[in-house]
């Protein structure tokens, strides 16, 4: 059966959505992830940024039905993320959700994601694996590691971010265009945070449950954690160096990161 | 004091000469090569010039000792270069990412022109 194809072309009317699936050797998940998209999103094109694989990633999402962005070399995956922010912002669309292509992230959540992101002023929309319980297992390393960021981001955000790590985001235009110029390039989303922070933009999270990876292995290894943080605390303390003019945080009305539960009300901390 | 300040020499004039093949082969772009030639013959001035350092290290407090000079000298002359280096590098990568970034965006475009324009 012929898979269902919508190309990303330039976008018309106001509520023009792209997916976007950051993707680098997920050949083993990537068909389905892409599938999965088209299945609770119809008619959403969809956008593979594929991170120049070394495997059959660009052939599986095109046999899936996806247009496949394919970077000349590897960036990583901020410089990878950022080149479909910057397409996606080109052609004009008005929404971008950010789903990785290990199939962690389940698409049945992706209209819940667009429907606040919709019916609300907030730029960003998280998806969190840990704004209820859901199941979802991490290694007592990466718990250690969520509790420091989180510890570290509350007074920097004015709010604490329950998932601060999460790769499943969604963006309005006014977020895709401050991404398409400054994304952070490496380990991005804590960083991303700080950015959109900076510019006064709002954030929420929302809950949702995330399946572990069924095929190829994270980037983040063990050996690579004292790194990651020591290189996301930089990014981070740089981005709140930057000097701004503008109010501080606390100084500008609703400018706090939110969050809010699946009964879909907002739950809006002091 | 006189050997350590002659294998100064002898280094840099290594250097010098490993930085010249460098240019002739293309493996270095000229513009970044004045620094390394620079601190080349800086050095090699320096070493066969003691008094100078000996003036040097007497006026920072370094007592009669010219070696200990020059190498401070060296050194701080290094961590410079390195901090340059290490700001062009970081451009470099910079416009590397975005010039990718581009170059993918002009493919996917000229991709769906083709696929619009009949055979």
């Amino acid at each position: 059966m012929t898979p269902p194809r919508h190309p990303v072309k330039p976008a018309t009317g106001t509520d023009s959505l792209l997916v976007l699936i950051p993707a680098y050797n997920e050949e083993g998940a990537i068909a389905s992830v892409v599938s999965e998209v088209h299945r609770y999103v119809p008619g959403a094109p969809v956008l593979v940024i594929d991170d120049c694989s070394r495997d059959g990633t660009s052939f599986c999402a095109r046999s899936a039905g996806a247009d496949v962005l394919a970077l000349p070399h590897h960036l990583g995956l901020g410089g990878a993320v950022q080149a479909g922010y910057k397409l996606a912002f080109e052609l004009g669309y008005e929404y971008v959700i950010r789903v990785d292509g290990d199939g962690q992230h389940p698409a049945a959540d992706i209209p819940r994601i667009l429907e606040k992101l919709k019916s609300s002023d907030y730029e960003m929309v998280i998806g969190s694996r840990f704004l209820e319980a859901n199941g979802w297992r991490s290694s007592f390393a990466r718990k250690m590691g969520q509790s420091f960021f989180r510890a570290v981001l509350r007074p920097i955000l004015g709010q604490s971010v329950h998932d601060p790590t999460s790769g499943f985001v969604g963006v309005n235009r006014r977020a895709l265009q401050v991404f398409a110029s400054s994304f952070p390039l490496e380990y991005p989303e804590i960083e991303a945070l700080v950015v959109l922070q900076r510019r006064r933009f709002r954030f929420i999270e929302i809950p949702c449950k995330m399946r572990p990876r069924t095929t190829g292995r994270s980037t983040i290894t063990a050996v690579k954690s004292f790194y990651y943080i020591i290189h996301v605390l930089l990014g981070v303390f740089v981005n709140v160096l930057k000097w701004d003019r503008r109010p501080r945080p606390s100084q500008a009305p609703g400018s706090r990161i939110d969050s809010v539960h699946n009964t879909g009300r907002d739950m809006r901390h002091s | 004091m006189e050997r350590l300040l002659n294998v100064t020499t002898v280094v840099a004039i290594v250097l010098l000469l490993l930085v010249l093949f460098s240019i002739r082969r293309a493996h270095i772009r000229v513009e970044y090569s004045v620094g390394w030639l620079g601190t080349a013959v800086g050095l090699i001035v320096l070493s066969r010039m003691p008094s100078v350092m000996r003036f040097a290290a007497r006026h920072v407090g370094l007592g009669d000792d010219p070696p200990l000079a020059l190498f401070l000298t060296a050194a701080a002359v290094f961590l410079m270069m390195f901090y340059r280096y290490s700001i062009i590098v970081s451009h470099l990568r910079d416009d590397n990412i975005a010039l990718a970034q581009r170059v993918a965006i002009l493919e996917f475009h000229i991709q769906h022109l083709r696929q619009r324009v009949p055979e």
